[in-house]
């Protein structure tokens, strides 16, 4: 066919040449996603592989058969009892974020619905606290634990985990509530739903979205935090994931343990990315649509 | 079933800020009153005042003989129908319509029957499983309404209930309106700043404005003898003709025309004010005619509302409805003023004479 005949076939797509716009956002898209899940992939590939395939040179990327060994996670829990280090972590993190969320949503819920006196300073003071660099706390809070002797005890964790994180909740919370509609709670009033009614009943549910949002902000904290944990927590059975992570050491002095490190990056991580997921629908579901005028 | 009474009732934020002063209102049973007057005048603060979720800074609510002023909104038996319906997201039409009846306590069956009886009469049946976000604007108000009226309140309160439907959906709800609290006892307060709600569905209306009761009667009389420069110019649309002008011994002088004013009148300068439906073509007899140069017409179907300024003083401009049929002329139209149809108001107190 030496004569190219007129575009029949396809008339709705005139010939433009290559799309390159289009070709620059999928390279700009393959790039992000490569470059952010890099290392976590790296550390997951590690994780599988036997010692021997670790420290292989050139890099072994796609391991063979008999270059995967479980071994590093069934280590993590024979030999180092990570099962006890998550449940320190679980209960440090999960009681400090309802702590959190219970102390700091009432106090959100007054700065923003009720006239206070001098709500402009506490809101103040709230944001200069979450200024103040928390290594600065640390010595101090030191002091703190020896005096009311709460080294090796939960508590230890649990109370500066949730008041590191109460400013951002009632900052949070409190533009939450100013965006809810006012109406809802007159509406509830005139119902006849006294204040406790209307608070859990109405005002409640519709809290719940940003309720998981800041609670798990608060946990992801509680969870990594590392110094604190380090310092306060001496006692191997009281010990936290990421603390305990860290103190993996390899059979000699000169060894680095890649696997179980690998491992136990792995297995501190699953639990967030599961929470994460589990409620992300929480998140983005907006659960006030169609309350009022819509 | 109870009369709903307010007694000079005061509320104040600050020195500065008083949105309600000294209002004395009653509400008998079946009554319908609304409350009228433009955006900041108080009204809603009354309504508000009413259901208890504010607290006056002086006087009193009483509704039969109870004086409520002291008590929570959920001990004084009211409902409130919010202008944007404020149904809980969370619960389904059911639920949301039932709310205020489990609260209280009542037999199961009792709040279903309850239910079942005013979702007939709003045509909530298919919705009542559905959430408020699958509904729309015209049903969750239905849905709002069905809130109220389920709960065989001592007073409604109607806060702007129809301003977030679309025009035309607006029109059949007020008919509606009408229809449904026709067969209600308890006294209604409605607030609106639409006077066309107002006319059509109140027995009684209040016009308010700075926070002051302007005038309070049947809507007719409002319309016919306001008692006031302001309600004069608020009610009624298009708005009334206000013209002020200074008096010559007995009449006035409207450009070149004078017209005499009604017998007893001392003040020294006089509110002139003509409804655009009242000026008419001149019929044979008529004593009171002006004549002007037309410089606008607006055609709104039925009539043709005209602008004209009036010979002799191009400053003064007198706005006519006109029917759409007549035939008059662009460059020297001709009106009658008809006596019966002529306010008259102190320009000083503002006040009606006459």
């Amino acid at each position: 066919m030496t004569t190219v005949p007129q575009t029949a076939a396809s008339p709705q797509t005139p010939d433009r040449g290559i799309p390159w716009g289009r070709v620059l956002l999928w390279l700009a898209i393959a790039f992000t996603v490569i470059f952010s899940l890099a290392p976590v992939l790296w550390q997951v590939l590690t994780s599988f592989k036997t010692n021997a395939a670790i420290t292989q040179a050139p890099v072994v990327y796609l391991p063979g058969f008999d270059q995967l060994t479980l071994t590093h996670y069934v280590d993590l829990f024979r030999l180092n009892q990570f099962h006890v280090y998550m449940l320190n972590s679980a209960l440090v993190a999960i009681v400090s974020t309802v702590l959190c969320l219970a102390l700091g949503s009432p106090a959100a819920y007054a700065l923003a619905r009720l006239r206070i006196p001098g709500e402009q300073a506490i809101l103040a003071i709230v944001l200069v606290v979450t200024l103040f660099p928390y290594i600065l706390l640390f010595l101090g809070l030191l002091e703190l634990v020896r005096a009311f002797g709460l080294a090796n005890n939960y508590l230890a964790l649990i109370v500066p985990y949730t008041a590191i994180n109460l400013p951002l909740t009632i900052l949070v919370m409190r533009s939450f509530f100013q965006q809810l509609p006012k109406d809802l709670e007159d509406s509830a009033r005139v119902d006849g739903y006294n204040t406790v009614q209307m608070l859990w009943r109405i005002v409640l549910p519709m809290t719940l979205p940003a309720l998981v949002t800041t609670g798990i902000l608060a946990f992801i904290f509680a969870w990594n935090e590392y110094l604190f944990a380090l310092t306060f927590m001496t006692r191997e059975s009281m010990k936290t994931i990421p603390v305990a992570a860290a103190q993996l050491g390899g059979t000699t002095l000169f060894e680095v343990p890649y696997g179980p490190l690998a491992a136990a990056t792995v297995v501190g991580t699953l639990p967030l990315v599961l929470l994460v997921l589990f409620f992300q629908r929480r998140i983005v579901q907006g659960l006030t649509s169609g309350s009022v005028k819509g | 079933m109870a009369k709903l009474e307010l007694q000079n009732l005061t509320k104040a934020y600050s020195r500065d800020i008083v949105p309600v002063k000294q209002l004395n209102l009653v509400v008998e049973d079946n009554e319908f009153l609304t409350l009228v007057g433009p955006s900041g005048c108080g009204k809603s603060t009354i309504l508000r005042l009413i259901a208890g979720l504010d607290q006056p800074t002086e006087g009193r609510v009483m509704i039969g003989d109870r004086d409520v002023s002291r008590l929570p909104p959920g001990d004084r038996n009211i409902a409130m129908v919010f202008q944007s319906y404020a149904l809980y997201p969370h619960m389904t039409v059911r639920e949301n319509v039932a709310s205020g009846l489990k609260l209280r306590h009542l037999p199961v069956g009792d709040i279903q029957k309850r239910v079942q009886e005013v979702s007939g009469v709003l045509g909530l049946d298919p919705l009542l499983d559905r959430k408020p976000a699958k509904l729309s604007g015209g049903q969750r108000q239905r849905v709002a309404l069905a809130r109220a009226l389920v709960r065989n309140p001592d007073v409604f309160l109607l806060d702007e209930p129809l301003s977030n439907l679309d025009a035309l959906l607006r029109e059949q709800v007020r008919a509606d309106l009408k229809q449904i609290f026709a067969d209600q006892k308890s006294p209604i307060v409605y607030v609106t700043h639409d006077q066309t709600e107002a006319m059509t569905l109140s027995t009684k209306v209040a016009v308010l404005n700075n926070g002051y009761l302007q005038q309070l009667g049947h809507p007719h009389d409002i319309y016919k003898t306001p008692a006031n420069r302001f309600v004069a110019s608020f009610i009624g649309s298009p708005q009334m003709n206000l013209i002020t002008l200074s008096r010559t011994g007995n009449t006035v002088a409207l450009g070149d025309f004078s017209i005499p004013l009604p017998i007893g009148i001392q003040a020294a300068s006089v509110v002139l004010g003509i409804r655009p439906e009242h000026l008419r073509l001149p019929r044979e007899g008529d004593m009171h005619t002006v004549s002007g140069q037309v410089f606008l017409v607006e055609n709104l179907g039925m009539h043709d509302l005209v602008s004209l300024r009036v010979q002799g003083d191009p400053t003064l401009t007198l706005r006519a409805l006109l029917p759409a049929d007549a035939a008059w002329s662009k460059e020297n139209l001709q009106l009658a003023l008809p006596p019966e149809s002529i306010h008259w108001f102190d320009d000083e107190t503002e006040q009606r004479l006459g």
